[in-house]
C-alpha cells in the first residue's frame, strides 16, 4: 500500500506534473483513418513483391521465356527440325549465333523451340501436383481420422522413394508398353511419372497448414453461423492455407523442368525426336567427353540454368511477400 | 541536503530506425524520477511507448531501437553515453528485470536453477556450490515451496506462475538496486497475479530495492506504485503521487483512464448501468409480446432464453503410456438459466471450464452429458433446417480480434456471410443491412472494403459484434470478448454492448476472466472453478455479500480493488 505521501512532500522531480494538453492532443479513443484505402492480404503481398529486387529478376528471366515458347520466330529463322549431316559442328555464322550440332541441327533454333518441351512439363506437372497436393491434403487435415491415417501413411510411402529413381522404372515399364509416342503422349508419361511421386511434399504442407489453420476462431464463428463443413473448408480453410503451398510449387516447378531434363538425358523422358533441352544434352554429352564443341552442350544448358533459376527465385520472393511475419497486423 | 535520486530520465527521445533515413518516435520527451526503495509506475496502453522507456534503461532495445536524446542517469552517472562494457556490469547487479512473459523468457532447454545460476555466475555473486545453494536460497525467497527440488525441473513443469517467482528470483538475484517489472503479471491469473504482487512487494521493501513497475492496468499501478508516470504516444502526459493522481486526474487522458479502469469505476458505473437494465428488460417484454401477437400458437415466450441442465463434457487425454488415456472433466455439471434480454457472466480462472461451456451452449461441442435447452427446445436434437435456425439465434464473439475474422475477406465480406448463408434479402437489402450494422458499432461504412489486417483490435471486435449480429440473434455469447483489449477500448466495447443489449433486447452469455468487468456489463454471475460452478447469484449478491472463499479471493484479487476513491 502506498504511504500517504502527499504533493509538499514530493521529492525533487516527483513534483506534481501535468503535461500541457497542446502537447500530446488527445484523439479519440481507437480511431479510424478513414482515409486509408482498402488492401487485400493478396494485395498487399503484391505490393511487397514490386518493391522486390529478387521478384524483378524472376519476373524479367520468365518474361523472357514466356515471349520465347509463343513467338520463338522472333529470334530465329530456322526450323529447329531441319538437319543437314554436312553442316555437322560447322562455326556460328549468320543467321546461325552458336553454329550448328553433330547432327547438323541449329543450336540455337533447337534450344529456343526446346523451351516449349520443357517448360510444358514443368507447368503440367506442377499444376497436376499441386491440385493433388492440396485436395488430399485438405481432406487429410480436415477430416482426420482414418481418412487422415490412409492419407499420411500413404504420402509416406510415396515420399520414402526418390523422385528421379521412381520415375526412372515407371517411365521404363510405360515406354515398353507403347513404343511409338507423339509429342504429347510423351509429355503425359513424363508428367504423371513425376507427378505420382511428387505429391505427398503438398499434401503433407497443405495438411499442416489446414490443421493450423482449422483451430482458428473465424472457422468456428462460420460454423455457428451455420456454414457447413465443406462450406467452411472451401471457403474459409483452403484459402488461408493456401500461401506455403504457391512457394513451394512455384519452387518445384524448376525442380520438374530439371527433372524432365534428367530423364530426356537418360534417354527416357520424351522421345528423342522432340525438340528439347534433355535431349539436346543426351545428344551433347560426346562432347562433354571429348571436350570439343561444348557450345552445343553450353547453350541448352544454360538455357536450362537461368529458367530453373528463374522460378526458384521468384519462389523466394513470393516466400518473402507472404510470410506472415511482414504482414502488418 | 539534497537527495541524489536512483534512477532519472531526462528528456528521453527514443525512436525505432524505419529505414537509413527515417527514424520513428517511439518515446518523446519522457522524464521521471525513481529514488532508492521506491516503487514507480509507468501507466499506458499498448503503443503509449512505457516498455520501450524502461528497456532504454538498461540498453535492451529492439535491433532497430535507438535513443535519439535526452540522458538517463543512474546514480547520477549518464549511461546513454556509457560505453557497452559499463552497461553490461550495471545489467544484473544494478539493474534487474523480470520480464513480461514467463513462457518464453525461461530457456526451455535449461533446468531452472541453472538459469539462475548463470545470473549469479555472470554477475560475480557466486560460483559452484555456493551458487546452487543461493540459488535454492532465492527460490525460497520468490516463494516457491520446496525449491531444492524445484531448481533441478525444466521450465515445462513450472505453472505460468511459478516461472514468473523464477524469473523474479532471477532478476533479484544480484540484489540490484533497482528492478525493472515489466507487465510481470499481465500473463497471469488475478488469484496468482496477486499472490506474486503481494511477494513482490515484501521483498523489494525487506532488500530496498527500488522498483520501476511497468502496467496498463491503472488499479494495479495505484495499488503498488509510490508515484505515478502516465504515459500517452511516447509522452509523458501526468506524473505524481499515486493517489493523487488518482483522486484527481488533470490531463484528459488521465481523466479517461480513471473514468475507464474497470477496477476503478465499476462502481460508480452501476448507476448508469440500472437505467438501461430497465430500458432492456422494457424492450425485451415488448419483442416477447410481439412475438406473441404473432405466433398465436407458442403463447408466451419462455422467460429463461437458455436454459442448461447438468452440463458436463469429458475429454479423454492421452495417459503417460501408449494406449492407455485419463479422463479429464473440463465442465462438470453445469445448470444455469439465462433470463430473456439480462446479462449472465461466467466468471473463473483459466482451466475453469468456462470456454468449454460456452462451446457447448453454442452446439459447437457436444457435451458429454445433460442438456442445453433454448427457449425450451434441446439444441441437440435439431438437425438440418431447424439448426439452421437456432443458429440464427444464438451468435458468438470470441476472445482473439486477430483470428476471430477471416483474413481474407473485407468487413463487408465478413458480415454478410451470416446473410449469404441464410439466404436472407437480396444483394441491395443485404448491402443496407450491413450499412446500419456498422452504424451500430460506431464504424464508418467506407472501411466496407477494408480487410481486418488494417483495422486494430478494437475496430475488429467491432467488426465480430456486427457479423454476431447480423441475423438478428436474441442471444450473443461473448467468449472474453474484451480481454485482449487495451482498458480504454475495452470500456468502448462494453458500452457497446451495453447500448446494443438495451436497443435490441439482446441477451448476452459474458464469459470473463474478469471480475471487475463483470459489475459493469452483469445481471447474474456464475463463478467456476475446476469446471464447476462454485457461486451462483445476481451481481449485487456476488460483490457485495460472497457466500464462497473462492469468490472472496477473487474479488480480493481484482487490482485496485481496495483503493477507495473519495469521489
Amino acid at each position: 500500500m502506498p504511504d500517504s505521501t502527499n504533493v509538499s512532500r514530493a521529492r525533487p522531480g516527483q513534483e506534481r506534473f501535468v503535461a500541457p494538453l497542446d502537447e500530446t492532443p488527445l484523439q479519440a479513443v481507437d480511431a479510424i483513418d478513414v482515409s486509408a484505402v482498402p488492401e487485400s492480404q493478396w494485395k498487399e503481398a503484391w505490393k511487397r513483391l514490386r518493391k522486390a529486387p529478387l521478384f524483378w529478376a524472376s519476373a524479367l528471366i520468365i518474361f523472357v521465356l514466356a515471349v520465347v515458347i509463343v513467338f520463338p520466330g522472333l529470334f530465329t529463322n530456322v526450323d529447329p527440325n531441319y538437319k543437314q549431316l554436312s553442316e555437322s559442328f560447322n562455326p556460328p555464322r549468320d543467321g546461325h549465333p552458336f553454329g550448328f550440332n553433330q547432327q547438323g541441327g541449329d543450336v540455337w533454333a533447337r534450344t529456343l523451340y526446346g523451351a516449349r518441351a520443357s517448360v510444358a512439363v514443368g507447368v503440367i506437372t506442377t499444376l497436376l501436383v499441386a491440385v493433388v497436393g492440396i485436395v488430399t491434403g485438405a481432406i487429410a487435415g480436415f477430416y482426420g481420422g482414418w481418412l487422415d491415417t490412409i492419407i499420411s501413411r500413404l504420402s509416406d510411402i510415396f515420399l520414402s522413394i526418390p523422385l528421379l529413381l521412381a520415375a526412372i522404372v515407371v517411365i521404363s515399364v510405360v515406354n515398353n508398353l507403347l513404343p511409338d509416342r507423339g509429342f504429347w503422349v510423351a509429355v503425359t508419361v513424363v508428367v504423371l511419372a513425376l507427378g505420382l511421386f511428387a505429391w505427398p511434399q503438398i499434401t503433407r504442407q497443405m495438411r499442416g497448414a489446414v490443421l493450423e489453420v482449422k483451430n482458428l476462431e473465424f472457422v468456428d464463428a462460420a460454423t455457428a453461423i451455420g456454414a457447413t463443413r465443406l462450406k467452411n473448408l472451401v471457403r474459409h480453410i483452403v484459402p488461408n492455407a493456401l500461401a506455403p503451398v504457391i512457394v513451394t510449387s512455384t519452387i518445384s516447378l524448376g525442380i520438374f523442368i530439371v527433372a524432365e531434363s534428367a530423364l530426356s538425358f537418360l534417354g527416357l523422358g520424351l522421345p528423342s525426336n522432340v525438340v528439347s533441352w534433355g535431349n539436346d544434352l543426351s545428344d551433347a554429352q560426346n562432347q562433354v567427353r571429348s571436350g570439343t564443341h561444348m557450345v552445343v552442350m553450353w547453350v541448352p544448358a544454360t538455357a536450362l540454368a537461368l529458367t530453373v533459376l528463374g522460378f526458384i527465385l521468384l519462389g523466394e520472393a513470393v516466400r518473402e511477400a507472404l510470410d506472415p511475419k511482414a504482414r502488418k497486423s | 541536503m539534497t537527495e541524489v535520486p536512483l534512477l532519472e530520465l531526462k528528456d528521453l527521445h527514443v525512436g525505432f530506425r524505419a529505414d537509413r533515413k527515417k527514424i520513428v518516435p517511439a518515446v518523446v520527451g519522457a522524464s521521471l524520477t525513481v529514488y532508492a526503495g521506491q516503487t514507480v509506475a509507468i501507466v499506458g496502453e499498448s503503443g503509449s511507448g512505457k516498455s520501450t522507456t524502461a528497456h532504454a534503461i538498461i540498453d535492451l532495445l529492439p535491433g532497430q531501437g535507438v535513443v535519439t536524446g535526452g540522458e538517463i542517469l543512474f546514480e547520477g552517472q549518464d549511461i546513454t553515453k556509457a560505453r557497452k562494457d559499463a552497461i553490461l556490469a550495471l545489467r544484473g547487479s544494478s539493474i534487474g528485470l523480470v520480464p513480461q512473459d514467463p513462457m518464453s523468457n525461461l530457456n526451455p532447454l535449461w533446468k531452472v536453477g541453472a538459469q539462475i545460476k548463470e545470473a549469479l555466475v555472470a554477475n560475480g555473486v557466486a560460483k559452484g556450490k555456493a551458487a546452487d545453494a543461493r540459488v535454492v536460497e532465492l527460490l525460497e525467497e520468490a516463494g516457491l515451496p520446496d525449491a531444492a527440488r524445484r531448481a533441478l525441473q525444466y521450465p515445462h513443469e513450472f505453472s505460468g506462475g511459478m516461472r514468473q517467482r523464477a524469473l523474479i528470483a532471477m532478476g533479484l538475484a544480484a540484489r540490484p538496486k533497482l528492478l525493472i517489472a515489466d507487465e510481470p503479471t499481465s500473463a497471469l491469473d488475478v488469484t496468482v497475479q496477486k499472490q506474486i504482487l503481494d511477494h513482490l512487494d515484501q521483498l523489494t521493501d525487506h532488500l530496498g530495492v527500488a522498483v520501476l513497475f511497468i502496467t496498463h492496468d491503472l488499479g494495479l499501478a495505484a495499488e503498488r506504485a509510490n508515484h505515478l508516470v502516465v504515459m500517452y504516444k511516447g509522452a509523458v502526459v501526468e506524473s505524481g503521487p499515486a493517489l493523487d493522481v488518482l483522486k484527481s486526474p488533470q490531463h484528459p487522458y488521465t481523466e479517461r483512464l480513471v473514468s475507464s479502469a474497470p477496477s476503478l469505476a465499476s462502481r460508480r458505473l452501476t448507476s448508469a448501468r440500472a437505467e438501461v437494465r430497465e430500458q432492456a428488460i422494457q424492450t425485451a417484454t415488448e419483442i416477447a409480446t410481439e412475438l406473441v401477437a404473432e405466433e398465436e400458437h407458442v403463447g408466451e415466450a419462455p422467460k429463461h432464453v437458455i436454459v442448461t441442465e447438468n452440463l458436463t463434457k469429458v475429454f479423454t487425454l492421452r495417459g503417460s503410456r501408449p494406449g492407455s488415456s485419463v479422463d479429464f472433466t473440463a465442465v462438470d455439471d453445469v445448470s444455469f438459466k439465462l433470463r430473456r434480454g439480462t446479462t449472465t457472466a461466467v466468471v473463473g480462472e483459466s482451466g475453469s471450464g468456462k470456454s468449454t461451456l460456452a462451446r457447448m451452449v453454442l452446439d459447437l461441442l457436444e457435451p458429454t452429458s445433460g442438456r442445453v435447452l433454448f427457449d425450451d427446445v434441446d439444441v441437440r436434437t435439431l438437425k438440418g433446417k431447424k439448426q439452421l435456425q437456432l443458429r440464427r439465434q444464438m451468435q458468438p464473439v470470441f476472445q482473439n480480434p486477430y483470428a476471430s475474422l477471416d483474413p481474407l475477406y473485407s468487413i463487408y465480406q465478413s458480415i454478410e456471410e451470416p446473410m449469404r448463408t441464410h439466404d436472407i434479402g437480396t444483394k441491395k437489402e443485404r448491402e443496407t443491412k450491413i450499412r446500419d450494422l456498422l452504424d451500430k458499432v460506431s464504424l464508418p461504412s467506407s472501411i466496407m472494403q477494408r480487410f481486418p489486417s488494417e483495422l486494430s483490435g478494437g475496430q475488429r471486435q467491432r467488426v465480430a459484434i456486427a457479423r454476431a449480429l447480423a441475423l438478428d440473434p436474441e442471444v450473443v455469447i461473448c467468449d472474453e470478448a474484451v480481454s485482449a483489449l487495451d482498458v480504454l477500448v475495452q470500456a468502448q466495447i462494453l458500452t457497446l454492448l451495453n447500448d446494443l443489449q438495451a436497443e435490441l433486447g439482446l441477451s448476452y452469455l459474458f464469459i470473463t476472466h474478469d471480475l471487475a468487468v463483470v459489475r459493469q456489463i452483469a445481471d447474474d454471475v456464475l463463478v467456476m472453478k475446476e469446471g464447476k460452478v462454485v457461486e451462483s447469484a445476481s451481481v449485487t449478491q456476488v460483490f457485495d455479500d460472497p457466500q464462497e472463499d473462492y469468490t472472496k479471493k477473487l474479488l480480493d484479487a481484482i487490482p485496485g480493488g481496495s483503493i477507495q476513491l473519495s469521489a
